[in-house]
């Protein structure tokens, strides 16, 4: 038997959270009543005519700088033609053969080396509207079966990025998506949630004999909306097509649903008639050219590469740490706070995130108190001050001062009256009762309200327990 | 005038739209009396000549009135394009040229016919049947843009809008004996035209006078920013001199000879020439080789691909009628077969194949270079000449029927329009005689944005030729 | 170069129009009679030529990213052949279809 290899191309739609759509000035908010964002535009009506979004159209360029991608010096828009009634003009305005983002590379760290994974082209186009179908089998009594349509999404932004077949796991998918994700936020043009669907990925998936260079039969997978399901669906396909070529069949080219819920693949129906786009340079549109000095600002404002930072974290850190910690947008405060490498990613990446404290919103210097402090203070009062890690006004100090009595002169006199109210337990101790050490710091624990150092308060006992 | 003027009196079949403007501005006619006599002479004429699709009697505006082609979008007046599937659609906006014309001061009068979506050379198509010639009702008045043409030499309407993708301003001005601008592509927003092919369509007047068209063309011409293809124009000068001293005219020998032009047309034609030379300009022929030859075919590559894509959003969905089907498939289909009537389909289907998978280089891409070709034959003319000169049309109005039957013959009708449309240049037709009783029209062709010199041209000829735009038999 | 009938019932497919069988004998004499003509295209050798998709040299025309507002809804329904509950109704389209 063959050991075969995955073979995973991504297709990835980012939903940009403009202001307004892509090609009118209706609002592309979300949740709001059905057709309220609508206007003869978005519409479709006739004599409508598309005006581009300058801020999509910024947004795009910077991704593409993000992907390492080439900037076109002339790009076009397109019409797409297909027949459904989530189009209002019957064609998308989308980018055909002059894409405004191409060629470009993105690291992708793994736990055994780097892979660079090819993006083919990132381009603008516009979303459909929202089908609900109503009715028919299972559907209402006597009710027949039909579609309504919300043309509230229909037109909002979307960029379209293709990658390369480069992803050789399910993994590696999801670690791709991940830090592709994280640098998407980044760059705040997109909340990109798989679950809300502001981030949308279909896998292009076949195998080959490992070693092998050809490209075999590829299908395509739909209907994935979480980072999870991406992996689980890729792992699905890539079983059954092995499956299908070690029993002597053949990967026929096809459209897969996956649903998580059964882990089963379903082929979904499509026209008989094969889709013929007839893309049509759009004659209402003039061709995009970037200005250079545009597209040099929005270089200087594209952030570090997340690929490049775990890369930099990971001889302090190890891979996974260090990993989770970009992935999850938490490695820059790692990275402002001071203190013990370690201690502070622990810190960061589990209690904190555990705290639901955005990482934004924390300052370094202050929690790297918090974080020196671990071990001296009480368990309960380091996660109560962690809590408020992120408040505008955060001292660590006051915490801290609250928290722990540290200071010999002040803790002297306690122990000095705990020993004294309890002579029996003292003369215990002497004769070698050791266990009741704890008694002892138990009491001046009382007495301070907890907020004793409790390593001071032990050396403070067992000096004077010996004397 | 002792008593003033009343609405009765008024002589719309001669009246320009600079003078109802005059005895609007003295006072000497009131707004109502003025639109009185436009309706009145709707009433005596308008069952012969079918100019109007529908009236707007209850219309704003303080100003001259004005008659739109039924392409141009109007808010809460129902506009079809002259096509069944339209049928009952009220915009809920004014296109930009309506807007501006509402601005003005412009009373709408009503939405005039037009061949269905503007496709056709004689008003023939369109679905609410055709408009007739005020020179001679058994002949077609031109199109698309008849209705319009035809309001505006009958004396239905003091002026009017068309649109021209491929001469449907120009060639109707011609055959009835009127004025008619195709402006320079992207000085008049398409924004509220229904489409037909985008990089084609411009707005522009119908007029009795090349003054009136000048102003008119004031109205709307100007950058939209609902229209990413539009651009600043120059600010229009009404003309006003009668000479042509230092005017440089090229006489393209392709525009003028070509195939099929009526011995008459080329008569009247050489006619204005020598008037020309008369009034100071030089002319000398010049050749426009693979513009002619090959601009009919590009546009009917062109065109039809572009209306392809602007007609796919007619499915019944969100406006115009609904065939009833099983399936949204069944629906779209059902409802696109009852609405739209043969030119369309035709259209619809040519472009659809030009654009499909195999074919869109050897159709599409090669129209798209043969375009380039056209624009800079032109380019290189205007280097050489101030205005092109030929024909407008190669024939004077033919009878309704007689090429209906034959797309192809209908084509030709814009054999000499095309050229300079698909270069993206400005066009003007006045009227230049009459061959067997039957307007003539003469077409000047400026370079990008010469309108101002379009219509000081036309208007120092338009004075020469003296020709009478009010149709001999209403006289 | 002609046109069969089966290649403009494709097209009629393509551009979502049913024909009747009289409409597709009389648009397939016809539309091989415009294609031969449009096909005088391919006589020119213009392989060094640009295409010219538009008349006008413009570039980067772009709207500030403000909003304006919507429609009402009656507004945005009015026009339609069948509305429920705020939604343009049509019969079922039994597949789906993604961007
Ligand atoms: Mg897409
Ligand atoms: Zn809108």
């Amino acid at each position: 038997m063959a050991e075969w290899e995955p073979v995973v191309g991504l297709e990835i739609h980012v939903q940009l959270k403009t202001r307004t759509k892509m090609f009118c000035r209706c609002e592309s908010g979300f949740g709001a009543e059905p057709n309220t964002r609508t206007c003869p535009v978005c519409l479709g009506h006739p004599g409508t005519l598309p005006v581009p979004n300058a801020a999509a159209v910024e947004w795009t360029v910077k991704l593409g700088l993000a992907l390492g991608c080439e900037i076109a010096g002339h790009a076009l828009f397109h019409r797409k033609h297909y027949s459904y009634p989530d189009l209002a003009k019957g064609y998308q305005i989308s980018q055909y053969d002059v894409p405004l983002c191409a060629n470009g590379r993105f690291l992708v760290p793994g736990p055994d080396g780097d892979r660079e994974i090819g993006i083919v082209r990132a381009h603008l186009e516009e979303d459909a509207a929202k089908n609900v179908h109503v009715g028919g089998a299972g559907g209402r009594i006597g009710g027949a079966a039909h579609t309504l349509v919300d043309y509230n999404r229909g037109g909002t932004p979307l960029v379209e990025i293709v990658t390369q077949p480069d992803l050789r796991s399910a993994d590696e998918a999801k670690r791709f998506l991940q830090l592709l994700r994280q640098t998407i936020v980044e760059l705040g043009i997109s909340d990109a949630e798989m679950e809300k669907g502001t981030l949308r990925a279909d896998a292009n998936v076949s195998v080959r004999p490992r070693g092998a260079d050809e490209l075999r039969t590829r299908t395509e997978l739909k209907n994935m909306n979480s980072f999870t399901y991406i992996a689980r669906g890729i792992e699905a396909e890539v079983a059954r097509q092995i499956e299908v070529w070690d029993s002597g069949g053949k990967v026929v080219q096809q459209t897969y649903d996956y649903h998580p819920e059964t882990d089963a693949l379903t082929v979904r129906r499509t026209k008989e008639e094969a889709e013929d786009y007839r893309y049509l340079p759009d004659p209402d549109l003039v061709p995009v050219e970037p200005p250079a000095e545009l597209v040099e600002r929005l270089r200087a404002e594209v952030p570090e590469a997340p690929g490049a930072r775990i890369r930099r974290l990971e001889p302090q850190l190890g891979f996974e740490l260090a990993e989770g910690l970009v992935a999850s947008g938490r490695d820059r405060l790692y990275e402002r706070t001071p203190g013990e490498r370690r201690a502070v990613a622990n810190v960061v990446m589990n209690q904190l995130a555990g705290a639901g404290i955005d990482p934004d919103a924390v300052d370094g210097d202050e929690l790297g108190q918090l974080v020196e402090a671990r071990d001296r203070i009480p368990r309960a009062a380091f996660l109560e001050a962690l809590a408020h890690a992120g408040d505008p006004d955060f001292r660590a100090e006051r915490y801290l001062a609250e928290a722990a009595v540290a200071d010999v002169s002040e803790l002297e006199p306690i122990v000095d009256d705990v020993l004294a109210a309890h002579p029996d337990e003292a003369a215990a101790y002497r004769r070698g009762k050791q266990g009741l050490l704890g008694f002892f710091v138990g009491q001046v624990m009382k007495r301070t309200q907890g907020k004793a150092d409790a390593k001071v308060v032990n050396e403070l006992l067992r000096e004077k327990l010996s004397a | 005038m002792g008593g003033g003027l009343v609405g009765a009196t008024l002589d719309t079949l001669r009246l320009t739209a600079e003078e109802a403007m005059g005895l609007l501005e003295r006072g000497e006619v009131s707004r109502a009396e003025l639109r009185a006599a436009y309706y009145d002479a709707v009433a005596a004429r308008d069952a012969e000549l079918h100019c109007y699709l529908r009236l707007t009697e209850d219309a704003e505006g303080e100003g001259v009135p004005i008659a739109l082609k039924d392409v141009i979008g109007t808010e809460g007046v129902e506009t079809t394009a002259g096509s069944r599937i339209l049928e009952g659609y009220v915009p809920v906006f004014d296109s930009t040229v309506a807007a501006r014309c509402k601005e003005a001061g412009l009373s709408l009068l009503g939405k005039t016919n037009t061949d269905e979506f503007a496709m056709g050379s004689s008003t023939e198509n369109s679905a609410f049947g055709p408009s007739r010639n005020p020179w001679d009702p058994t002949r077609v008045p031109g199109g698309s843009g008849g209705g319009s043409a035809a309001a505006v030499a009958g004396g239905l309407a003091p002026w009017a809008l068309g649109s021209d993708t491929g001469g449907s301003i120009k060639q109707p001005a011609s055959l009835c004996g009127i004025v008619g601008l195709r402006p320079t592509y992207g000085t008049v927003s398409r924004y509220g035209i229904v489409a037909f092919a985008s990089s084609l369509d411009q707005v522009g007047p119908t007029t009795k006078t090349v003054r009136d068209c000048a102003l008119l063309y004031g109205v709307i011409a100007g950058r939209d920013p609902c229209d990413s293809t539009t651009v600043d124009v120059p600010p229009v000068e009404v003309p006003d001199a009668e000479h042509l001293k230092g005017l440089r005219i090229g006489v393209p020998r392709e525009l003028n000879e070509a195939d099929g032009i009526e011995r008459g047309v080329a008569d009247s034609v050489a006619r204005a020439i020598e008037l020309a030379e008369g009034l100071g300009a030089s002319v000398e022929q010049c050749s426009l080789p693979r513009s002619v030859e090959y601009g009919l075919a590009c546009y009917y590559i062109i065109a039809p691909a572009e209306a392809s894509s602007n007609l796919a959003r007619y499915d019944g969905v969100r406006y115009g009628p609904r065939e009833a089907g099983g399936s949204f498939d069944e629906m779209v289909e059902r409802t696109r077969d009852a609405g739209f009537g043969d030119e369309p389909k035709r259209r619809i289907m040519l472009g659809a194949y030009a654009l499909s998978t195999g074919y869109y280089e050897a159709y599409y891409g090669q129209a798209q270079r043969v375009r380039r070709v056209i624009a800079e034959e032109h380019a290189a003319l205007f280097e050489r000449y101030d205005v092109l000169l030929s024909p407008t049309s190669p024939t004077v109005a033919f009878l309704i029927g007689e090429k209906a039957a034959n797309p192809l013959a209908m084509y030709l009708s814009d054999v000499l329009t095309i050229p300079a449309n698909m270069a993206g240049l400005p066009g003007l037709s006045i009227p230049c005689g009459l061959s067997e009783g039957l307007p003539v029209g003469l077409q000047l062709v400026g370079p990008q944005f010469s309108e101002n010199l379009l219509f000081r041209t036309g208007h120092a000829l338009e004075r020469a030729l003296g020709f009478d735009y009010v149709p001999e038999r209403l006289r | 170069m002609a046109i069969s009938r089966d290649e403009v019932l494709h097209v009629a497919a393509l551009a979502r129009l049913e024909l009747s069988d009289e409409e597709a004998d009389r648009f397939t004499e016809q539309l091989g009679a415009i294609l031969e003509a449009v096909s005088k295209v391919s006589e020119l050798d213009l392989g060094d030529v640009e295409p010219l998709s538009h008349p006008l040299d413009l570039v980067n025309v772009w709207a500030d990213d403000e909003p304006r507002p919507s429609l009402p809804l009656e507004a945005a329904l009015g026009n339609a052949g069948e509305d429920e509950d705020g939604h343009f109704r049509v019969p079922p389209t039994g597949m789906t279809r993604e961007s």
